[in-house]
């Protein structure tokens, strides 16, 4: 462990090249949080399943891709089935626990988790997979760093996407009601918006952005029916991080989080990855709850 | 049925006599009965945080885990040489029956207190998060639990830990657990009676029912709330422990750290059976494991996505669970189930 860390230090140069990677896959975790701040801050549910439908996406664009569709096809097209998928959801499940308190709507998410994950581990089998997008390698410093092409590819993509959306939520009519709706339901429903068909646009656009970061995933990295719960929690600790509605803090948070955690695969080794992010979360956590609790103490 | 079910003697008696009964009539299900024990301490245990604080704690399982590998490594380190156990993995000879007997005992008190201490750490900073946060804080612990598991040579990493052998002269390996099992629930069955009859339960619900005002009216809610965790935690390490022993293998994320199956389980049994109510994870755990057994290997690898499917239905449509369901519904009937309960009711509402 010391031995790696001391890597860093005498070779500089590996430190760009873990910055580098770190933070073209951050962008892809910026998406995922961004659409959980939104089901969050619009419906007040934190979607377990989140993760899930990021590698439901991923799956998508693999399983399509043998049979020779290009996986930057599978972008748009795992879009518009994760749209599909969830609004599927929200109308069987989402829709009845939406005005519930918060334990039974985590509870249902939960299910819903347990439920896309085992059943893609039944239909795609719990192999790894990754999809071929055919790009080369970029050399950089005399071939000291090397820079694999999908993922500079992936970062702009997933850039656009992002910009795609923000303008989506800014500008449109649909857009103004969500953001109307996350202010004060009840106003909203005052004046003529229907909040039902809103919330399932929310939760519908969240799986969408979700299944399209997948999508790059599957061509930058990996999918494994088994990984979703490690982008939830990337998510979920972006967003309380960055704390809600704050787009250039997620961002921010996000790439941060990717470079953090390469640095912390590389340091630590990487079978200790996962146990880093979750054992992050913990400490982020419970470092937001003596913060709170000291705020708490000027008050008395 | 109105008297038997008021007449607390006679229904804790035939509870024992039956519970006595059952593995000498059964024998052949011996192990799945001693299972069934441990799913009802499981959900009993869960519904502490679940049911009577109405904190959704998705990481329960750790506890569960960690007297899992403490017991089997204070086993190991009392008989065995370390490298020699390595080695043989399980082909050393067993040994006698008295000193398993008293290193399984060394093994669940270090495993309890262990277990109680990480609850203290642990919930100190953890439980003063509300809802969603602790929810998923409690997620991330379980399974950074099993992931770290699974880097640490000591404890045998992602290739497992055996447990001692099981020592001829204390009868079958299945009856004896069953009895350690039945013993623990019925433990973890009185002590929370007793306690969610007095001032503690009446904290927590309190916590369940509006946390800022028992603040306000001066409960120390994340003392009660770490309490009640210590208290989940004792039994769950106690349990873990036999559960290793049970199974003879520990693997770090299957068995110990299994969030997929247990830690799932203990949820779906406290919600079904009806939660923050004493009798409904049992009843809950029973028929979890009952229908578990008869129907789950007709499924065909389809357990665990009919799993979610269960939870989603039970908590959208069927919140209130088979307690609630014979509370709301049938009134003649919960005269006689809550009255039972309602010592406690009026301690506790």
């Amino acid at each position: 462990m010391w031995d790696n860390a001391l890597i860093l230090v005498q070779a500089p140069i590996f430190n760009v090249q873990l910055l580098i990677d770190g933070i073209l896959i951050g962008a892809l975790f910026a998406l995922a949080a961004y659409g959980m701040a939104m089901v969050w801050g619009v419906m007040n549910i934190i979607n377990i399943a989140q993760g899930e439908f990021v590698i439901l996406g991923g799956f998508i664009t693999w399983w399509l891709s043998t049979y020779g569709v290009s996986p930057f096809l599978g972008i748009p097209i795992s879009f518009v089935a994760l749209f599909a998928i969830g609004w599927l959801i929200y109308k069987i499940v989402i829709c009845r626990v939406v005005d519930q308190d918060l334990f039974i709507s985590i509870l249902a998410t939960f299910g819903i988790s347990i439920l896309l994950q085992q059943l893609m581990n039944v239909l795609f089998t719990a192999d790894v997979r990754t999809a071929e997008s055919g790009l080369g390698t970029m050399y950089l410093f005399d071939g000291m760093v090397t820079v694999s092409e999908i993922k500079v590819v992936g970062f702009v993509l997933a850039l656009i996407l992002g910009a795609i959306v923000v303008v989506f939520m800014t500008r449109s009519k649909m857009g103004q009601a969500i953001r109307a709706t996350a202010q004060n339901a009840r106003a909203a429903r005052i004046l003529g918006i229907n909040t039902d068909v809103v919330y399932a646009v929310t939760y519908s656009l969240n799986a969408a952005i979700c299944g399209a970061a997948g999508a790059l995933v599957v061509m930058v990295w990996n999918v494994q029916a088994f990984q979703g719960l490690a982008y939830t929690v990337r998510s979920f600790m972006i967003v309380v991080v960055a704390g809600l509605g704050n787009l250039p803090a997620v961002v921010g948070a996000a790439l941060g989080l990717g470079a953090l955690e390469n640095f912390a695969g590389f340091i630590l080794g990487i079978e200790f990855q996962m146990a880093f992010i979750f054992s992050l979360l913990v400490v982020i956590l419970v470092w937001r709850s003596l913060r709170l609790k000291k705020q708490r103490k000027v008050l008395r | 049925m109105t008297a038997f079910m008021q007449n607390k003697p006679l229904l804790y008696g035939t509870i024992l006599a039956v519970a006595v009964a059952a593995p000498f009539v059964f024998p052949n299900f011996q192990i799945q009965l001693a299972y069934l024990w441990l799913m009802v301490l499981l959900a009993t245990t869960w519904d502490v945080q679940g049911g009577q604080t109405g904190y959704n704690s998705f990481g329960n399982i750790v506890f569960f885990g960690v007297g899992m590998y403490t017991t089997a490594v204070i086993q190991r380190a009392m008989f065995f040489d370390f490298d020699e156990y390595e080695q043989a993995a399980g082909t050393l000879d067993a040994i006698g029956a008295s000193d398993y007997v008293i290193s399984l005992a060394v093994g669940f008190g270090a495993s309890g207190v262990l277990c109680v201490l990480i609850a203290i750490v642990l919930g100190s900073g953890v439980l003063g998060l509300r809802g969603h946060y602790f929810a998923i804080c409690t997620l991330g612990l379980g399974i950074a639990a099993g992931e770290i598991a699974g880097g640490i040579d000591f404890i045998g990493a992602g290739s497992g830990l055996v447990t001692p052998v099981f020592p001829d002269g204390l009868g079958p390996k299945g009856t004896f657990f069953y009895f350690i099992f039945f013993t623990l629930c019925a433990a973890v069955h009185f002590t929370l009676k007793r306690l969610y009859a007095g001032r503690f339960g009446l904290a927590l619900n309190a916590i369940r029912d509006d946390e800022d005002k028992a603040e306000a009216m001066g409960l120390h809610t994340t003392r009660y709330k770490v309490t009640g965790w210590a208290i989940s935690a004792f039994f769950l390490g106690i349990g873990g422990g036999a559960m290793g022993n049970l199974i003879g293998f520990i693997d770090p994320v299957d068995t110990a750290f299994a969030g997929a199956t247990f830690g799932v389980w203990m949820v779906l049994m406290t919600i079904l059976g009806g939660k923050g109510t004493l009798w409904g994870p049992v009843i809950g755990a029973i028929v979890f494991h009952v229908t578990q057994e008869f129907l789950w290997t007709h499924l065909f690898g389809w357990q665990r996505v009919a799993l979610g499917a269960i939870i989603v239905a039970i908590v959208v449509f069927f919140p209130q669970g088979i307690m609630g369901y014979i509370r709301e519904k049938h009134p003649h009937l919960l005269g006689l189930v809550v009255d039972k309960s309602k010592r406690q009711e009026e301690g506790a509402a």
